[in-house]
This record gives structure tokens, C-alpha cells and sequence, in this order.
């Protein structure tokens, strides 16, 4: 089954697939912002801020989708020894890591209007910060150890370690008494933001998803040629 | 409509900023990415060519080395 994950195989696909996914990202974030700029409606009590959660709802809900791939890719690679993993992994987080500066940045925006300061120390807001140093310590391990395996098994104890941060958001606003709101959206019981809010909510989403996606692929592609490059030096 | 869309109640600047940072930082790391893949293979495309004739068949016969060369303009 591995066999499928070879990057000369994923490779073929990964370098046609940007363009596809770049033209869709670009007609996704325009309906997405001109529902969420233009059509959609003010709030009742928070008025046009509200716009503001179509921009760090879907960072946020990214950036902690992100983080909890790379935990599942690196411990999956670490176990089974698919180098492969660790690649996919590596090429996620610069992503991971710009979603969680936006949603710490636009929720920063917020709070201004909606609180009245732009930064709180509370649980949510602390985790999340925690959440980006974790994404930062990651980034700085591929660039510090040369060694591969090494490399391999920092960055896997890094996002072992982060992972634990990951219940810690998604639960802070239920566990302490928090500035932040409560969770709006549920899978599991009805929801309580209306359609109308809904809709550009997801939109943004897809966008935000198609992005990073992007930029995955981009990034992949450039670490495939990096190992390429090294290949060319053996020779 | 345009003077309503732009102040929005009086929260235009915060709204507009938080979006205005967001798109920013999609550019950003767009651009920072872009110029990486760029960089990369482009060393790829120039160590190819100091290949003997030997060694660039051989390397020639990878596929993914095939993909890379014949893939010029892909993002």
C-alpha cells in the first residue's frame, strides 16, 4: 500500500496540480468574500465586527486541522519508517503556522471592538499562542538538525508534545471562564449561528482550505527537488 | 451601499484590517513559497546541464527527474 506514497509517483501529480487548485482557490475566495464582506448580515449585538469571523474562524479551525495531520503523519512515518510522512508533514506546517498568526492577529482585531483590548491572557488566546510556538519549534528543528533521523525524531516529539495543546483550545472555553465565546458550531448538536452567517463561514473555509493546499503543494514539490538536487551531487 | 460596505457602522477599520492582513499573509507566503520552488529548480535545471552525457542519461532515467525537467512553468 506504501508503494502509492512514493514521491516520484505523488510527485506527477503534486507538479500539475497547483494551477487546478490555485484557480479554484482564487473563484472560491471570491464568492467567499463577497458573501462575507457584502451579503451576509451584521450581527444583533456585535454589528459589522462579526464580519471578522470569516477570516479567523477558518485560520483557526486550519491551522489546529493542520497540526493534528502533521501529529498523525509524523508518528504513522515514525512507526513504519515512511520517510515520505515526515515530507508531507514538513511541507504542512508553513501553513499551519501563517493560519495561526492570522487567527491570533484577526481575533486580536476583534476583541478591540468586541471586549475592548486587543490581548487577554485567557485560555484560549494563551493555547493558541502555545499552539504557533509549537508550529515554531518544528519549523527550526528541520533547519537545525542535519541529521535526518534526528530530524525525524525531534519534529515527531514536538508534535507529540504540541498535540496535547490541540483538546486544550477546542475544551478552554467550556473548562475556564474565558473572555472567548463559546463554540458557535457543533457537529454533534444544533448549531447555534443561523445559515445566513453559516454559509459564508464554510465558503471561507473551502478557500482558506484550497489555500493551504496550495501552498502544500508548492512547498512539497520544492523539498521532492531539494532531495533531487542532493541526488545529482552523489552522482 | 459603497459608504456603508466601507465604514460599516463605525467598524470598518477593524474589519477591513483583519481581512487586509489575512489576504497579506496569503501573498506573503505565496510569494516566499513561489520564490523557494523557483530557486530550487532552477540549481536542479543548471546542475543538470553540468552533467556529463553519461550521467545525465542515467539520472534522465528517474522518472521524477524527468517530471522536475519537463515541468517548467507548473505553479
Amino acid at each position: 500500500m506504501f508503494k502509492y506514497f512514493e514521491p516520484s509517483r505523488i510527485f506527477s501529480i503534486t507538479s500539475k496540480a497547483p494551477r487546478y487548485v490555485m484557480l479554484l482557490f482564487i473563484i472560491t475566495l471570491a464568492i467567499g468574500l463577497t458573501e462575507a464582506l457584502i451579503l451576509s448580515p451584521e450581527d444583533y449585538k456585535q454589528s459589522h465586527s462579526v464580519r471578522i469571523m470569516y477570516v479567523h474562524v477558518p485560520a483557526a479551525w486550519i491551522t489546529l486541522g493542520i497540526f493534528s495531520s502533521m501529529t498523525f503523519l509524523s508518528i504513522i512515518g515514525y512507526i513504519f519508517k515512511i520517510r515520505n510522512f515526515f515530507l508531507i508533514s514538513k511541507s504542512l506546517a508553513p501553513s499551519g503556522l501563517v493560519f495561526n498568526i492570522i487567527a491570533l492577529v484577526t481575533g486580536s482585531i476583534w476583541g478591540k471592538p468586541t471586549w475592548g483590548t486587543w490581548w487577554a491572557w485567557d485560555a484560549r488566546i494563551t493555547s493558541m499562542l502555545i499552539l504557533g510556538l509549537f508550529y515554531f519549534m518544528y519549523l527550526v528543528a528541520w533547519r537545525i538538525f542535519e541529521n535526518k533521523d534526528s530530524a525525524f525524531k525531534i519534529t515527531t516529539i514536538i508534535t507529540i508534545l504540541g498535540i496535547v495543546n490541540v483538546p486544550i483550545i477546542k475544551f478552554s472555553v467550556d473548562w475556564w471562564n474565558t473572555l472567548h465565546q463559546p463554540a458557535s458550531i457543533n457537529i454533534l448538536s444544533k448549531s447555534s449561528i443561523h445559515i445566513s452567517m453559516l454559509f459564508p463561514l464554510l465558503i471561507m473555509t473551502a478557500a482558506f482550505a484550497l489555500f493551504s493546499l496550495l501552498i502544500f503543494l508548492m512547498k512539497y514539490n520544492t523539498e521532492l527537488i531539494k532531495i533531487k538536487n542532493k541526488g545529482l551531487d552523489r552522482l | 451601499m459603497i459608504k456603508e460596505i466601507l465604514f460599516m457602522n463605525g467598524f470598518g477599520l477593524y474589519v477591513w484590517s483583519a481581512f487586509a492582513f489575512t489576504i497579506l499573509s496569503f501573498a506573503l507566503l505565496y510569494v516566499v513559497t513561489k520564490t523557494q520552488y523557483i530557486k530550487e529548480k532552477n540549481k536542479f535545471i543548471s546542475k543538470f546541464g553540468t552533467l556529463n552525457p553519461e550521467r545525465a542519461t542515467s539520472a534522465k532515467s528517474q522518472s521524477i527527474n524527468k517530471e522536475i525537467l519537463s515541468n517548467t512553468s507548473s505553479i
